[in-house]
């Protein structure tokens, strides 16, 4: 009995190690058989966030000082080893040059800094978490940055009508994994803080696949043939938050920036710092 | 004057065609849920409100006095306050004046006509006159210190919560119709019911776990929302919502009246359906700061095709910055007159 117990324990602690490697593309057909929603599917249902700084930038980077010199550490951005998968993302020449403006004025370009609903992927990796909600007919995501939300629709659907923030979602499930094509993306999203941006020529595959119970290795391949040479892909593990009663709070931010983006328009701009 | 924001996507949805609920539509019409009409149920048994629900409804929140001691319209009267309705939202079914800011009109508004599926004449059923009751002298003052705010504002954070796209009476509860855009989805899982909410694209989720309300310490826009099931009824008991959010619901044509409250707040809210495309909806509101007594009310929300469109407000909010101009400018040449006396 000694042995088995420790057995189970060596097997737990495989699994739980197993479960904080991130996935290399490719081995995504991981035997993993984790909950199931009543219908067969693996349950994606749960509080989830990314836990990387690829917010600040997609690819490699090293730590540096911050913007606001008031901030001191708390404000200077951290170090990442990159998302994106052979760390190049493919500019065309033109679109290089932009994204090189774009990261001198990062500190007021950034549609982060407006509270604008941020897009997909972005939305994934802000650090904040987002829950997602898996019915039948939809599966519905809510992020707590700037409460934007996305609704996947598991059915065929028409063109959108219309560019969003978000986009349109349509997903369906290859085995285990649930992948979501996303189009109708507006341009005036980012990927990030560092000015990586596409057009609203931006196509996104996602693939959310279930490697553990508390673990979602996430892939987004990127296609934009107006900035990019050539698709490419991003990709990185979700946490589930399982902190007892966890939930989503609120960041209702177009609260926050009100002084930024109206103080000018006040009767005492005096009052605006 | 009118302060209410043009937001790009808004016309387009008008013109939201049936396209995602086709289907559900097609299945639920008015002739075949009058036949044998079984409540449906999730995957994991509970009952299943999802879908998308409109709320638009031509019975206004409080009972006009032309309607007074008439608590339920006759199939008759409904039909005739429909019209009525329809001849009111009509009014405005012109071009909007040249210059002039924020003249809606008919194609824009998509306020509802029909009264309510159970026929009631107003959305508050108690008071059994239908009137929100009085607030407290201490309420009064500060909401009329808030409307006079919105009338000559200072700064952005003065305007509607409407104006600043933080929120509109369908959001935080008592969820009320607005004049546009009354849409919701359900989505539920084993262990929560999402409402997404079209206007501003937030999400009401609501956990059935039986977890306890958040300190009171911590206050939310949409406060604190817990639910289990009561049968076939869906009950929301919300807590720790804060002195900004759940104040000032801009109703139709009644921008200086809406209903107020403040932070303490109580709302326990219930959802049923009746039948394949209706949802009734019940509040009870308790305020004991803000109201000299409680008040419920109830509406129906009805089936709707969708889709619901991602309402962008506060990306494309250009009405709020010329609001505060048109303040400022107003002043100056308030102040040219004095000095021209």
């Amino acid at each position: 009995m000694r042995r088995f117990r420790d057995t189970m324990v060596g097997l737990a602690v495989t699994t739980m190690a197993l479960a904080l490697c991130p996935v290399p593309a490719g081995a995504q057909s991981s035997a993993y058989r984790g909950p199931r929603t009543k219908d067969g599917r693996p349950d994606l249902s749960g509080i989830w966030q990314a836990l990387n700084t690829a917010n600040w930038d997609l690819q490699a980077h090293a730590a540096q000082a911050g913007h606001v010199v008031a901030l001191g550490a708390q404000g200077a951005e951290p170090a990442g080893i990159g998302v994106v998968e052979g760390g190049e993302i493919p500019y065309l020449p033109a679109a290089l040059a932009q994204k090189k403006a774009n990261y001198e004025k990062r500190f007021t370009d950034d549609p982060e800094i407006k509270c604008y609903m941020p897009g997909v992927p972005r939305a994934t990796y802000l650090p904040f978490p987002f829950q997602i909600l898996q019915s039948q007919k939809v599966i519905q995501i809510s992020y707590e940055f700037a409460a934007s939300a996305r609704t996947i629709f598991m059915q065929k659907m028409p063109p959108a009508p219309v560019d969003s923030w978000m986009g349109q979602s349509v997903g369906h499930w290859e085995g285990d994994t649930l992948v979501v094509d996303v189009t109708a993306l507006i341009d005036q999203t980012w990927f990030d803080r560092a000015g990586n941006f596409h057009s609203d020529a931006l196509h996104v595959v996602e693939r959310y696949t279930p490697v553990s119970r508390d673990v979602i290795q996430y892939e987004a391949t990127i296609e934009d043939p107006k900035v990019f040479s050539r698709p490419w892909k991003i990709s990185m593990p979700l946490y589930r938050h399982v902190e007892k009663d966890a939930r989503l709070m609120e960041f209702r931010c177009a609260q926050f920036v009100e002084e930024l983006l109206y103080g000018q328009y006040r009767k005492t701009p005096a009052r605006s710092k | 004057m009118s302060f209410r924001i043009l937001i790009s996507l808004a016309g387009l949805m008008l013109a939201a065609a049936g396209t995602e609920s086709a289907q559900t539509a097609a299945k639920t019409s008015p002739a075949a849920a009058k036949k044998a009409w079984t409540p449906p149920r999730t995957p994991d048994g509970q009952p299943d409100l999802q879908g998308i629900w409109n709320s638009a409804t031509g019975t206004p929140v409080e009972r006009p006095d032309e309607l007074k001691g008439k608590e339920f319209f006759t199939p008759q009267e409904s039909l005739d306050w429909e019209k009525t309705m329809q001849a009111r939202n009509k009014k405005d079914d012109k071009p909007g004046d040249p210059g002039v800011v924020g003249t809606y009109n008919d194609a824009f508004w998509e306020m509802g006509t029909k009264p309510v599926k159970t026929l009631r004449t107003s959305i508050v059923i108690d008071p059994p006159d239908g009137k929100i009751p009085a607030l407290t002298p201490a309420a009064t003052a500060a909401r009329q210190q808030k409307v006079d705010r919105i009338l000559h504002p200072d700064g952005p954070e003065d305007l509607g919560l409407g104006d600043q796209c933080l929120m509109f009476s369908t959001g935080a509860p008592p969820m009320l119709p607005y004049n546009y855009n009354s849409n919701y989805r359900i989505v539920q899982t084993k262990d929560y019911v999402a409402i997404y909410v079209e206007m501003v694209h937030d999400t009401r989720i609501i956990p059935l776990d039986g977890r306890k309300h958040l300190p009171s310490s911590v206050r939310l826009w949409y406060g604190d929302s817990v639910g289990h099931w009561e049968g076939e009824t869906l009950v929301v008991d919300t807590t720790n919502l804060t002195d900004k959010s759940s104040f000032y619901f801009q109703l139709p044509y009644q921008v200086t009246t809406g209903p107020f409250a403040d932070e303490n707040m109580h709302v326990v809210e219930r959802f049923r359906r009746l039948d394949a495309d209706t949802i009734l909806y019940q509040f009870d509101v308790d305020d004991p700061t803000a109201y000299v007594r409680p008040w419920k009310g109830e509406y129906t929300m009805s089936a709707a095709p969708g889709p619901i469109f991602e309402y962008a407000c506060h990306e494309g909010n250009y009405g709020l910055p010329d609001v505060l101009r048109g303040a400022r400018a107003q002043e100056k040449a308030a102040a040219g007159a004095k000095t021209r006396q």
